[in-house]
């Protein structure tokens, strides 16, 4: 079955089926494997004859490589080669790029950038001769601060004359922000083993987007995707990291091609932190223009970020600024400045991560001004259509959630004044926030086979990075051929099978959802047609099929034959003619120390609503995930980089501080109810961004309602939230 | 001059550079135990050492002639899990899993260090025996990062095995 979806499919098919399981809160189906350490990640698979290779970095910020001393190292024990390929690739591709990343590796852009890669018996040796390389180059000066170079205007959208609306207003604020760089930081290190035989090559890796990532690591080889196999079933986190194929699969590819023996290639955590995508920090402007009754007439939202020279990518930090506000008069520009740190790209959220909380905290300046409380100045922000381009909304659940929220968490509706509670040393606020993330939806094919015995299979190389597909598609399968999905084999990760969407912009789900979805409905029409029923007219349950005068047992059916059919989704112009968005709201509550600055979070909710939830249990877990990043985003993350070679000064986990488990207090998650038709043909969205897009702005809000320190640099370290106090 | 893992004798590796960590990843080949950074700083690494929880990375494996290793491959099989891992799977106490092993070594090693009394920058009575408060599970756990954020689910897991336990 193939759909291109142009109109909204508000059938809500999965309601109408009988088996029961879409939605439910149910364990994941490889988690014993996890739980008992059985699951394979990349760098585990058993290869006969493996050889180790550690990539080889230069401390240079921009340059040349002269020369790479081959027998410096050679003679060393267990070394086998180096290699130093022009294909070697030095940067990692961004997400969906589908071609070869930056080549060749030799020509160095930032501090750090791999260029070579010593291979050996075994990986002490690998190691220890990766020291010993002797590398000559010759380096180059060039920009590497953000703050000491012009920018480029990416793109600017304008309606009315905001600067006029600002001046008439009877309450504006006027505010400028600061974020730092951050890491994906998946727990996995980059890993891949390649091998090569019969002009072929099979690599296991760690990555998001397996039929993207083929075509970039053909590209890079100079081989026919054909020639190439990548198998992923597992992946330790990916959070963007591994959207694109990055050095180290090129690098053990290419040493499988020359020395005809498998390879693998391990990052050091150093090297991740040094070489994959960062985040980029931004500078941001947010200008807010209301009437007397807090009522938007004026939208500003202007951000500076950055990138490696010849990299398309630029952190989309006013993407939900453009429709969640109202606001007839606005002014949004991204401007990029060119600099010489490693390529930026996609972490977790791209844009709203940054972007979201920013806002957030302007409308709380303006509630306070205004004397509204901040969750009614929301409220009464909410367009009746993207203010930009008119188009009307889906589905949309952000004033439900603000509502919902604020119950849940006993928010106490009034006009806020700061430092209104102490406990001993700590000053005690709560904080609010808005949640926005665009939804995205990509093509997406998945084969469902009914084995004759009444069980099914699934096959598409999309991944589970963690997000539940595993366990959601096979409630989809199950719900629509009256399974239960214990019954139902979920196969992943391996570009064998149909191509999926891949694991990113939150669009897993919905598209590969959809395409299995599809495959199912293929399987119900073949099965009426059996029967001679129109296929609206079969319930399908436990494993039998149900009709007006009739039941059959599955397996009874099939006849001792498998039967197949594969799903073909694409987006069209359902998702064109509307703004779809997910939506949600953060409440926080913090406890901020006097005398250290210190910030605790005590608790937290949020509310979202993410289309058909389908597994309210691994849903409500990315939605931890997300309010997990949040507290890191608020209070710890950010990339160190030294102004004068710009490298990385922080590239490891104890300088580079993500939350902890003592940094996570209770949290709070309520899914709600929706179904959005214009999103996919399962009504569902994305669920792994939408946690982290505002929040953080919610803990910024509680800060100052906390002690009255009204902080504009993020990550609100102790040092920030003592300068901004207020001193008496 | 052999290590125990999981009650198996391992013959020393030859390479005095080869971490424990590595060792039990690939000559023992139980690759349960994750490498997440190799320089103690994640957790992922956990196992337990004569009953003590230990960052195996952080350990030559020629330092550990004679030591009983513990791996999440000891905690539990496929065919009988471990209390420990049924709760995590109860309870979500993952994504990715790729914390997880370490998450559960370290877990069930901690309780018996409160179990012993052992205090934590969470104990507010020294004197007293410490009790599993929640606040109690995040501290001692805090030495394994789960970049996942399943935190919230792992402290659940953990609070519900060690009911069962006690
Ligand atoms: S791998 Fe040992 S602590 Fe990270
Ligand atoms: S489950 Fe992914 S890092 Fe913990």
């Amino acid at each position: 079955m193939h759909l291109k979806q142009d109109k909204p499919d508000n059938r809500n098919v999965l309601d109408t089926t009988a088996q029961g399981v879409i939605g439910a809160p149910l364990t994941r189906p490889e988690g014993l494997l996890k739980v008992t350490g059985t699951a394979t990640y990349a760098a585990e698979y058993e290869v006969e004859g493996c050889l180790e290779g550690v990539l080889v970095s230069v401390p240079i910020m921009s340059g040349e490589v002269l020369s790479i001393d081959e027998d410096s190292v050679l003679a060393m024990p267990g070394v086998v080669a180096v290699i130093s390929d022009e294909r070697l690739t030095g940067r990692a591709a961004q997400g969906t790029a589908g071609e070869a990343p930056f080549q060749p590796a030799q020509t160095v852009c930032y501090w750090g950038q791999p260029v070579a890669l010593v291979v050996a018996e075994t990986f002490e040796q690998a190691r220890d001769a990766a020291k010993h390389l002797v590398i000559e180059t010759r380096a180059q000066d060039v920009p590497v601060d953000p703050e000491k170079v012009d920018t480029k205007v990416e793109e600017t959208t304008r309606t009315g004359d905001l600067a006029h609306a600002m001046a008439e207003a009877a309450h504006s604020v006027d505010v400028e922000f600061t974020t730092e760089g951050h890491a994906s930081a998946a727990m996995e290190p980059h890993a891949a083993i390649a091998q090569w035989q019969d002009d072929s090559l099979t690599v296991h890796a760690s990555l998001q987007m397996l039929k993207f990532n083929r075509a970039e690591l053909a590209d890079s080889l100079g081989l026919k995707e054909e020639q190439v196999r990548l198998v992923s079933p597992y992946v330790g986190g990916g959070f963007g990291s591994k959207l694109g194929i990055s050095q180290e699969a090129v690098a053990a590819s290419l040493a499988a091609m020359h020395l005809g023996r498998p390879v693998r290639v391990v990052m050091s955590r150093q090297q991740v932190f040094q070489t994959i995508m960062r985040r980029s920090e931004t500078h941001q402007r947010v200008r807010l223009a209301a009437d007397n009754e807090g009522r938007l007439t004026g939208f500003g939202h202007e951000a500076r970020v950055s990138n490696l020279p010849g990299e398309s990518f630029a952190e989309p930090v006013l993407q939900s600024s453009q429709f969640l506000y109202a606001g007839e008069n606005r002014l949004l520009q991204l401007e990029i400045a060119r600099i010489h740190r490693m390529t930026a790209g996609s972490v977790r959220a791209p844009g709203e991560a940054v972007g979201v909380q920013t806002v957030e905290q302007a409308m709380d300046m303006l509630a306070e001004k205004a004397g509204i409380d901040p969750v009614e100045l929301r409220l009464r922000n909410i367009p009746e259509k993207h203010p930009a381009n008119g188009k009307p909304f889906s589905s949309r659940k952000l004033a439900e959630a603000l509502r919902e929220g604020a119950k849940a968490f006993g928010w106490e509706p009034r006009p806020r004044k700061p430092r209104h509670t102490r406990e001993g040393e700590w000053w005690i606020g709560t904080g609010v926030a808005s949640a926005a993330r665009v939804h995205a939806v990509v093509e997406a094919k998945a084969r469902v086979t009914l084995r004759p015995d009444g069980t099914a299979v699934v096959e598409t190389d999309m991944t589970d990075i963690g997000t539940g597909t595993y366990a959601i598609l096979g409630q989809v399968a199950g719900e629509m051929l009256g399974l239960m999905p214990d019954d139902i084999d979920v196969r992943l990760g391996d570009t064998d099978f149909p191509a999926g969407s891949g694991s990113g912009g939150s669009w897993g789900a919905a598209s590969c959802g959809s395409a299995v979805f599809l495959a199912c409905e293929g399987l119900r029409k073949k099965l009426a047609e059996r029967l001679k029923v129109a296929d609206d007219g079969l319930t399908l349950k436990d494993g039998f099929v149900r009709w007006d005068g009739g039941e059959k047992a599955l397996t009874e059916l099939l006849d001792g034959k498998p039967l197949d059919a594969t799903g073909h989704f694409e987006p069209g112009d359902s998702t064109e003619d509307m703004a779809i968005s997910s939506y949600g709201a953060f409440f926080a509550e913090v406890a901020v120390n006097h005398w250290t600055g210190e910030t605790r979070v005590r608790r937290m909710t949020g509310a979202f609503g993410i289309g058909r939830v389908l597994n309210a249990r691994t849903a409500r877990s990315q939605c931890l995930g997300g309010m997990t990043w949040c507290i890191g985003n608020a209070l710890t993350e950010t990339l160190l980089f030294d102004p004068n070679d710009g490298h990385l000064v922080n590239c490891d986990l104890a300088e580079y501080h993500v939350p902890v488990n003592r940094d996570v207090p209770d949290l709070d998650v309520l899914l709600l109810e929706e179904r959005d038709g214009s999103a996919s043909p399962i009504q569902a969205k994305g669920v792994g961004e939408l946690g982290l897009c505002g929040g953080a702005g919610a803990i910024a809000n509680a800060i100052y309602d906390a002690c009255g320190a009204r902080v504009f640099a993020y990550p609100m370290a102790p040092n920030r939230v003592l300068a901004a106090m207020p001193q008496n | 001059m052999a290590i125990s893992i999981n009650g198996q004798d391992y013959p020393l590796p030859a390479d005095p550079r080869t971490s424990l960590l590595d060792f039990i990843r690939r000559e023992a080949g139980l690759t349960g135990t994750k490498k997440g950074c190799d320089h103690g700083q994640c957790g992922a690494c956990t196992v337990i050492v004569n009953g003590i929880r230990i960052n195996s990375c952080l350990s030559l494996a020629v330092t550990n002639d004679g030591d009983e290793v513990t791996t999440i491959e000891g905690l539990g099989t496929m065919a009988a899990p471990g209390t420990m891992q049924e709760a995590f799977m109860a309870h979500d106490g993952f994504q990715c899993g790729y914390c997880t092993p370490g998450q559960i070594c370290s877990a069930t090693a901690m309780l018996q260090e409160l179990a012993a009394g052992w205090p934590s920058d969470a104990t507010a009575d020294l004197e007293a025996a410490p009790t599993l408060t929640d606040e109690e599970i995040r501290e001692r756990m805090s030495g394994n990062l789960c970049r996942c954020g399943a935190y919230a689910n792992i402290v659940a897991a953990i609070r519900d095995a060690a009911g069962e336990h006690a």
